[in-house]
């Protein structure tokens, strides 16, 4: 909370605040309902409004006998991607806050993955899954787990978990260091109190820390949610949602659908559908953190 | 007693803090492992990347590459144009982002709850959402494959952080060090720039880097809005050597390279204060 000055009219506050309000209604809040706007619209494959169109993009778009695919397939891989995010990175968060030599190399080392461009990351990802030249199956062969190169992308249903794989990868460095910044504002005391009590590492873990770096862990989660929901480039470089729609979720098959098959109209009705899931996925989050922290 | 309990405690640490040691390094290498296999790709000549069985090291260092591939592409012109839009960007958001969390950490005024609440309404919608919005409104206003059109794109997206994390910073200077400023004879735009922001480093930092690494390594609306070579910027134009038939992995990974280790070293030499930067953001 503020600590107050005095009670300001809202008008001595617009040379501070306006250049951002500006800036939010310009580029944020205008496209959002532009892009709304448009689902309404039909729009010509040169991108030349044509008139209203009612509810007809939303209609084509739900008889897309592609669609209920696609629709599991993003709630699994977002509930899927996020529960194994923070699953990984909780023990990661207590390594990379423990003390032990080089721990700064580590922690290094483990930015690198959220430094680097997703593009780029995905990119190495499809490399080292290359059913001819990767190195995964070279190793897989010079370990005999397997006589012949496999094509790991070759089923739909394989390369969709490989894709997810990448996204955890990719989704750990930053989530383990929100609850490393969690860890950290844990008094020493409190962990060796709990030791000195004779508290096992598991249940000092679970009753003294886990209770502390929850606040961190919901703004992870969070994030992460709306991050990995409007991941494209993971899927975009490494099968280009393919073969067909059998990788796709609602993300890249509504950028398929306007930048390849160039229905603007029927795209924007889809995002916007997609705005819908992800406002509905992060107000369900908000309910049952919030009923979790009234019953802790 | 304690004489007792010591060398046993010490023992128990050490045997320990061996597996502990341990794990930590092979979590660091699974991490680490795979930029290591686009530097090697990155230093193997052509014939090599496409030998059947494939190898581990280069049996030929390729150092070439990383001189070759600024001709294949036009590396520096890509590296120009991210560098141009990521740094306008970063500045445009200090710009808007000091001032705006500087006046809502400092007082309560009647549109402080909903200018919040829009802030995090903006941290919600990311660019890849509404793309078609966004490209609706660039072609209107004519930016299409030009830096002004992701500039403020880039701008507008990442605000919201770092008033956020801003606002928590100036929130915990106390504000007795300003109003004895004040009482000096300070105004109060020198007080934020000779007090605040000096203290507030560590914050102001962690904005900057995260706005210019989030506009760096931007994708979608990149390859959206630009078409040109001209315009575009790196992770687009680096796209360019993955084609239908044939990539040029060796180009690719020492493109990638170049334009990831800065990052990483920026990122780094931020870590520090990362920690302490993200539970501002996430605490308050």
């Amino acid at each position: 909370m503020p600590k107050t000055v005095n009670r300001k009219s809202r008008l001595g506050a617009l040379p501070w605040i306006f250049p951002a309000l500006f800036m939010i209604f310009g580029f944020v809040l205008w496209p959002a309902f532009e892009m709304i706007r448009t689902s309404f619209q039909e729009v010509s494959t040169s991108g030349i409004t044509q008139g209203w169109a009612g509810l007809e993009n939303y209609r084509t778009l739900l008889v897309n006998p592609d669609l209920p695919n696609v629709l599991i397939r993003t709630f699994i891989w977002v509930v899927g991607i996020v529960f194994f995010t923070i699953l990984i990175s909780l023990p990661v968060a207590q390594l990379l806050n423990a003390k032990y030599p080089g721990r700064k190399l580590v922690r290094w080392a483990v930015i690198i993955p959220w430094a680097a461009s997703v593009v780029m990351s995905s990119t190495i990802w499809k490399w080292i899954l290359d059913p001819y030249y990767g190195v995964l199956n070279k190793m897989a062969m010079d370990l005999k787990i397997f006589t012949e190169p496999v094509d790991f992308l070759a089923n739909p249903k394989h390369s969709f978990a490989w894709l997810m794989l990448v996204a955890v990868f990719v989704s750990i460095p930053f989530t383990s260091f929100v609850i490393l910044a969690g860890l950290s504002t844990i008094p020493d005391d409190i962990v060796e109190a709990s030791t000195v009590d004779g508290a096992t590492a598991w249940k000092g873990y679970r009753h003294i820390k886990f209770p502390l770096i929850k606040p961190a862990l919901l703004v992870a989660m969070a994030i992460n949610l709306i991050n990995i929901f409007n991941a494209f480039p993971i899927i975009w470089v490494i099968t280009g949602g393919g073969p067909g729609y059998e990788t796709d979720t609602t993300t890249t098959l509504g950028y398929k659908i306007s930048f390849r098959d160039q229905d603007i109209g029927q795209s924007a009705s889809m995002a916007s559908i997609n705005l819908i899931i992800i406002l509905a996925f992060i107000g369900i989050f908000l309910k049952v953190s919030k009923s979790q922290e009234r019953n802790s | 007693m304690t004489t007792q309990i010591v060398p046993k405690l010490h023992k128990r640490f050490t045997g320990k803090k061996v597996s502990l040691t341990i794990s930590a390094w092979v979590l660091g290498f699974l991490f680490f492992a795979p930029y290591l296999q686009m530097l090697l790709t990155a230093l193997k000549p052509q014939e090599e990347i496409t030998a059947i069985p494939p190898t581990y090291f280069p049996k030929e260092w390729a150092f070439d590459n990383f001189i070759n591939v600024w001709k294949e592409i036009p590396l520096g012109t890509f590296i120009k144009s991210s560098f141009i839009i990521s740094m306008s960007a970063t500045l445009i958001v200090m710009f808007i982002a000091i001032p705006a969390a500087y006046y809502v950490a400092r007082n309560d005024f009647r549109g402080r709850k909903p200018f919040l609440f829009l802030v995090l309404v903006t941290q919600m919608f990311a660019p890849t959402a509404l793309v078609i919005g966004i490209f609706r409104e660039i072609v209107k206003l004519q930016l299409v494959n030009t830096y002004l059109g992701l500039i403020l794109v880039y701008a507008a997206f990442n605000m919201a952080f770092s008033i956020w994390i801003l606002t928590s910073f100036f929130s915990s200077i106390p504000k007795e060090i300003e109003e004895a400023a004040w009482i000096d004879g300070c105004s109060r735009f020198s007080t934020l720039t000779r007090i605040v922001l000096p203290l507030s480093l560590p914050g102001l930092a962690t904005a900057f880097i995260f706005t210019f690494i989030a506009a760096w390594n931007e994708f979608v609306i990149a390859l959206t809005l630009t078409s040109s070579p001209e315009q575009e910027p790196l992770t687009v134009g680096l796209t360019a050597l993955i084609g239908f038939y044939q990539v040029q992995w060796q180009y690719l990974f020492a493109g990638s390279l170049i334009a990831i280790v800065p990052v990483v070293i920026l990122f780094a030499s931020i870590e520090k204060w990362l920690v302490g930067g993200l539970t501002a953001g996430s605490v308050k």
